[in-house]
């Protein structure tokens, strides 16, 4: 697999080394000679100067038979140019881009972006899962943040405890998909009763997430 | 006609006076609130300081009701991320971008926006200017 990564910064970098040392073929793409030099002097001959934005420099990268072309620049605005140059002129099949813009993510998804990473975003949901618990962990978001796994804590005063699933009225777009009950994991049927403490594993539409919450932590 | 105008340099200073002298209803965004002494002294229109490719800024800027968007700071991939921006989130039916490298301007040409390259464009009128035989000589 060949992967470009444009944006030798300190993201750029050790991504580009970690990718390297999972036998990835990598490039990166640096437009300061200074930094590619010292990128060149650690992981070697895996670098090149110039600017990631200009069809040519992507093209002398070898883009047409790139797998992944990673943006990893500070500049939302050179992330998105970049991913969209390859996507449209070397119709590379995955391009990933860092949104430093909390904001920007929707916006680089219904602009033909695979996929977005932002450290502000990833930053805050590790915040409210581990700082502020709540009984729901988000394990997955899937299709543009409209559907997410989730893990549920079944609180002892909600009214689902002791019920069986078929007496209980989900939120629309909501399925069980596994209860963690102290050693066993559990793929419920109708007949499973859920009870105080179950970790629930559900399937959900983002938007139903609290009213999913509300029901089985009882919160 | 209302315009929105990214970039208030050399060109987008121009144009903003332009317009605003034609009667059009102006408002312009630059990150550097010094940019905005390029405009005519008796400019009416609405001066903003800010980056024309953050949602919020441009919502200030009343990019909804506007009829024209134009991006001429002098970096291509901020010109094409606000027109985009602009065309896609907001519906701006005319938006035009300033881009100087020939092969962006030419991809994001077809994709509802105006791609000025002045790179080519001033290139040929120099190259007519070398055809054009000289009137006099000395």
């Amino acid at each position: 697999m060949y992967v470009i990564v444009v944006g030798g910064g300190k993201v750029g970098y050790y991504l580009a080394w970690n990718l390297v040392d999972q036998g990835f073929e990598v490039l990166v793409i640096e437009r300061q000679p200074a930094k590619a030099e010292a990128i060149r002097e650690h992981l070697g001959a895996v670098v090149m100067v110039g600017d990631g934005a200009e069809a040519s420099v992507l093209e002398a990268a070898g883009a047409v038979r790139a797998d992944v072309v990673i943006a990893t620049t500070g500049e939302d605005e050179d992330n998105l140019i970049v991913c969209q140059v390859a996507k449209r002129r070397f119709d590379v099949e995955r391009v990933i881009a860092r949104v430093n813009n909390p904001k920007n993510e929707q916006l680089f998804k219904r602009l033909g972006i695979d996929a977005t990473v932002s450290q502000t975003n990833v930053l805050l949901h590790l915040i409210e899962q581990r700082l502020i618990p709540d009984g729901l962990t988000r394990l997955l978001t899937l299709q543009h943040q409209e559907i997410e796994i989730v893990e549920l804590k079944v609180g002892a005063d909600s009214p689902v405890v002791g019920r069986r699933l078929s007496e209980i009225r989900l939120p629309p777009d909501c399925v069980f998909s596994a209860i963690n009950r102290g050693e066993h994991v559990i793929i419920p049927t109708g007949q499973t009763r859920l009870e105080a403490g179950d970790d629930v594993i559900a399937v959900t539409r983002t938007e139903r997430e609290s009213e999913l919450r509300r029901l089985l932590v009882g919160v | 006609m209302r315009v929105v105008i990214v970039g208030c340099g050399r060109v987008g200073a121009h144009i903003a006076s332009a317009l605003d002298r034609r009667g059009d209803d102006v408002t312009i965004i630059d990150i550097n609130p010094n940019a905005f002494t390029r405009l005519d002294e008796d400019f009416s229109g609405l001066a903003i300081r800010g980056t024309g490719i953050d949602e919020d800024v441009l919502r200030s800027a009343n990019i909804t009701s506007a009829d024209a968007f134009l991006a001429v700071t002098n970096r291509d991939n901020t010109n094409l991320m606000a027109t985009q921006v602009a065309r896609v989130v907001f519906g701006v039916p005319t938006v035009a971008a300033r881009v100087y490298d020939p092969v962006r301007a030419e991809i994001f040409a077809n994709l509802g926006i105006i791609t000025i390259c002045p790179t080519t464009t001033i290139s040929n009128l120099l190259l007519d200017a070398l055809e054009t035989p000289p009137a006099r000589r000395s």
